[in-house]
C-alpha cells in the first residue's frame, strides 16, 4: 500500500507537470501582443511597454522564450507564489476568497446527493419493481436528461422568482440558505447516478449467495440487508461519489453563473472571458492538484472498503 | 465403515414413532416469464436423529431447492410451495409464521453450501462470520463470540485458528474456506445438518478429507445429516441410506448396501454404470442417454421413460407409484423387480 502510494504521488508530480504545461502554453502561446491584450483599445506608451516587458520576461521570443517563461511561472509555483492576475490582485488571494465558497456548496451537493440518492436507491431495489422504484426511474432518467444549463435557470425562475422559496441569486458571502438552491441543482445530477448505481449494486448483492447463506443462519432481514448486502453494495457508490467530490470541488461554473456565486469556478470562467492569463493557469494548476489529490484517496479508499483488492 | 459405528443418543426428542425430520408429499414450483416449471413434485422422505441420507441427482432434480425448503429460504418469487408437509420433531414447518422458522434457522436446522467462497460474505473477517450468529442469535458478547469462534475453526481442523480469525475468505484455500462454512453452520449446535454438495467446488483429495470431517462431527456432535450430492463415490463411505432424485421426485429409496449392490430403478443403475471402473479393463464407460427433462414440460407418465433402456407403452401412459421391495426399500417403476433382479456386476 505504502509503495502503491508513492508510485502515484510520483505520477502526480508528471501529471501535474504535464497539464500545467499544455495550459500555459493554451492561454500564452497563440497571444498576439500580450502587452496591448493587457491596456486594451488604450494606447501603450514606449516606458510602459519596456517596464511590461521587463516584468513579464517578454524580452525572449519564440519556443525558448516561451520556455524561459514557463520555468520562471513554474518556479514561483514550487514556492507558493501563484503570481498576480492581470487585474493587480494576488491569485492566492482570489483563491482564498472563493474556494470555501465552492467547498460550501460541494459539500451541500454531497449531502443532497448521499441523503436523497443512496437511500432512494436502496429503497428502490429493496422494492424491486413496485411503484417508487418505477417513479424514481422516470424521474432519474429526466434528471440525467436535462444539462444544467437548463436546469439551473429552471429552478432559479420557478423556486428563486416565481415563487420566491430561495433567494435567487447568492451574492458576495453567500449564506447556507443562498446556496441550498444552486447545491441541489448541482447535486442533482449525482444525485441521479447515486441512486441508479445504488439500485443497480444493492439489486445485485440481494441476489448473491452470502445473503442466502446469511438467511440461512436465522438473522433478521434488517440485518441481512442493513449489514451484509448494505457494506456491499456501497463499495461502488463509495468510489462514485469520492471521484464526484472531486469533481464538484473544482468549481461548478454553470451553477456558480447562473446563481452569481463567487466561487472557484465563477472566478474561472471570468478569467477566461477577460483572456487573464495568469488567473487561469494559476486556478487550473491548483484544480489540477485538487483533482490528483482526491483521486489518489478514492482508490485508497476503495482497497480499505474491499479487502479483496490491495495495491502493489 | 460408518453406518456400523455406535451413535449417541438422539440429542432431540423425537415423537414416539415419528422421525426427526420428514418431508412429505412436498410440491414447489417456480413461476416464471417463461411458464411454471414445477420442480419438486412430490417429494418424500425423512431423516432420524443420528442418521446420515444422501439425496443424489443430476443439476436440476430438486434436491437443493428441497433442502432449501425445508430451510425456509426459497427466494419467492419465483418459488412457491404448492402442498405438502415439512414436519420436524411432528410439527409442520410450513404452517408456522416466518419468523418462527427463522427460530429454526442455525438452531435446530443448519445449512452449508456448495461453493464456499461465494456463499462467505467478502467483505466479512471469517471469525467475523462465525461469531455473527454467536452474537446475534445466542446473545455472546464480542470477546465471548471470538473466543468461541477459535475453538469452532479448531473444531474444523483449521491450522493456527486464532491467527486466521481476521483473515477474510479470499485469503484461505477451498477446503480451509469450507470448513469455516462448516464451522459457521455448526455455532448454533444445530440438530440437523444440511450440505448442499460440500465437496462439488474441491480437489479430489480435498473433497475426502471434508467428506471425513462431516462423518466424524456428525458423529462427534450426534447430528442428523443430509447430504445432498450428485457424486456417487462421495455417498458410499458416509451414508446410511439414499434417496435418489429425477425431475423433482424420489426414484429410489435403499440403504446404501443394497443400493449400490442391486439398484431397483433405471435411472440410479445408469448412474451406477456410468462410474468409471478399475477392475474392468476395456470397457467403454457407458451413460444415460438424453438429458434431464425441462421442468416446464415433464414427460407423462414416467419422466424418465425416454431415456429408459426398460420403457414400455405403461411407463408413457401412467405415472409409476413407489414400489415396496423389502427393507425399507423403493423404486418408483413399473419394472423395479425386474431391474432389481437384472444385477449390476
Amino acid at each position: 500500500m505504502f509503495r502503491f502510494i508513492l508510485r502515484r504521488l510520483l505520477q502526480m508530480v508528471l501529471a501535474f507537470f504535464g497539464t500545467t504545461l499544455i495550459v500555459y502554453a493554451l492561454m500564452f502561446a497563440g497571444q498576439g501582443d500580450p502587452i496591448q491584450a493587457l491596456a486594451g483599445e488604450r494606447p501603450v506608451t514606449a516606458a510602459q511597454r519596456a517596464y511590461l516587458t521587463e516584468k513579464y520576461h517578454l524580452d525572449a521570443t519564440g519556443v525558448g522564450g516561451f520556455f524561459y517563461r514557463y520555468v520562471t511561472y513554474l518556479g514561483g509555483l514550487v514556492r507558493g507564489d501563484l503570481g498576480q492576475s492581470l487585474t493587480g490582485r494576488q491569485i492566492s488571494d482570489i483563491l482564498a476568497a472563493a474556494w470555501p465558497v465552492t467547498v460550501k456548496l460541494a459539500l451541500i451537493a454531497l449531502a443532497v446527493t448521499v441523503l436523497f440518492g443512496v437511500t432512494a436507491g436502496v429503497l428502490a431495489a429493496i422494492r424491486r419493481a413496485g411503484v417508487f422504484d418505477h417513479a424514481t426511474l422516470v424521474l432519474t432518467l429526466l434528471v440525467l436528461g436535462i444539462p444544467t444549463i437548463v436546469l439551473a435557470p429552471l429552478a432559479q425562475y420557478f423556486l428563486g422568482v416565481r415563487w420566491p422559496i430561495f433567494p435567487p441569486t447568492a451574492g458576495a458571502e453567500p449564506s447556507f440558505w443562498a446556496l441550498l438552491l444552486p447545491g441541489i441543482v448541482l447535486g442533482s445530477l449525482s444525485l441521479a447516478t447515486a441512486l441508479r448505481l445504488t439500485r443497480t449494486s444493492v439489486t445485485e448483492n440481494l441476489r448473491a449467495d452470502y445473503v442466502r447463506t446469511a438467511r440461512a443462519k436465522g438473522l433478521v432481514r434488517r440485518r441481512i440487508v442493513g449489514v451484509h448486502v448494505l457494506r456491499n453494495s456501497l463499495i461502488p457508490v463509495v468510489t462514485f461519489l469520492g471521484v464526484e467530490l472531486g469533481n464538484l470541488m473544482s468549481g461548478a461554473i454553470i451553477t456558480e453563473g447562473v446563481f452569481n456565486i463567487p466561487g472557484v469556478g465563477f472566478n474561472l470562467f471570468r478569467g477566461i472571458r477577460t483572456e487573464d492569463g495568469p488567473l487561469v493557469v494559476g486556478i487550473v494548476s491548483v484544480l489540477v492538484v485538487v483533482y490528483l489529490l482526491s483521486n489518489l484517496a478514492v482508490d485508497v479508499l476503495y482497497a480499505v472498503l474491499d479487502p479483496r483488492i490491495r495495491y502493489e | 465403515m460408518t453406518q456400523n459405528a455406535v451413535r449417541p443418543t438422539p440429542a432431540s426428542p423425537t415423537p414416539p414413532g415419528g422421525h426427526l425430520l420428514e418431508v412429505r408429499d412436498l410440491h414447489v414450483e417456480f413461476r416464471t416469464r417463461e411458464g411454471v416449471a414445477r420442480v419438486i413434485n412430490g417429494v418424500t422422505y425423512h431423516l432420524d436423529a443420528g442418521e446420515t441420507l444422501a439425496v443424489l441427482g443430476e443439476s436440476g432434480s430438486g434436491k437443493s431447492v428441497t433442502a432449501q425448503a425445508i430451510m425456509g429460504i426459497l427466494d419467492t418469487p419465483p418459488a412457491h410451495v404448492r402442498g405438502g408437509q415439512i414436519l420436524y420433531q411432528g410439527r409442520d414447518l410450513l404452517t408456522r409464521s416466518e419468523e418462527e422458522r427463522r427460530q429454526v434457522r442455525g438452531t435446530e436446522i443448519a445449512m452449508i453450501f456448495q461453493d464456499a467462497l461465494s456463499a462467505l460474505n467478502p467483505v466479512f473477517p471469517v471469525g467475523w462470520q462465525i461469531g455473527e450468529s454467536l452474537r446475534e442469535r445466542a446473545g455472546l458478547s464480542r470477546a465471548d463470540a471470538r473466543r468461541r469462534a477459535v475453538e469452532l475453526m479448531d473444531l474444523v481442523r483449521i491450522p493456527a485458528a486464532a491467527k486466521r480469525l481476521g483473515d477474510y475468505p479470499h485469503q484461505f484455500s477451498g477446503g480451509m474456506r469450507q470448513r469455516v462454512m462448516i464451522a459457521m453452520a455448526l455455532a448454533l449446535d444445530p440438530t440437523v445438518l444440511i450440505a448442499d454438495e460440500p465437496t462439488t467446488a474441491l480437489d479430489v483429495t480435498v473433497q475426502a478429507q471434508i467428506m471425513d470431517l462431516l462423518a466424524d462431527l456428525r458423529r462427534d456432535l450426534g447430528m442428523a445429516l443430509i447430504l445432498i450430492t450428485h457424486d456417487l463415490g462421495v455417498v458410499a463411505g458416509v451414508a446410511d441410506r439414499i434417496a435418489v432424485m429425477y425431475a423433482g421426485r424420489i426414484v429410489e429409496h435403499a440403504d446404501v448396501r443394497s443400493l449400490y449392490r442391486a439398484p431397483a430403478h433405471p435411472y440410479t443403475k445408469g448412474l451406477l454404470e456410468s462410474i468409471p471402473r478399475l477392475d474392468v479393463r476395456g470397457q467403454a464407460l457407458s451413460t444415460i442417454r438424453g438429458l434431464p427433462p425441462n421442468l416446464m414440460r415433464i414427460p407423462s407418465g414416467c419422466p424418465f421413460h425416454p431415456r429408459c433402456p426398460y420403457a414400455q407403452q405403461v411407463c408413457v401412459d401412467e405415472v409409476p407409484h413407489d414400489l415396496v421391495l423389502g427393507d425399507g426399500r423403493t423404486s418408483a417403476c413399473h419394472f423395479a423387480q425386474e431391474v432389481h433382479d437384472d444385477r449390476v456386476d
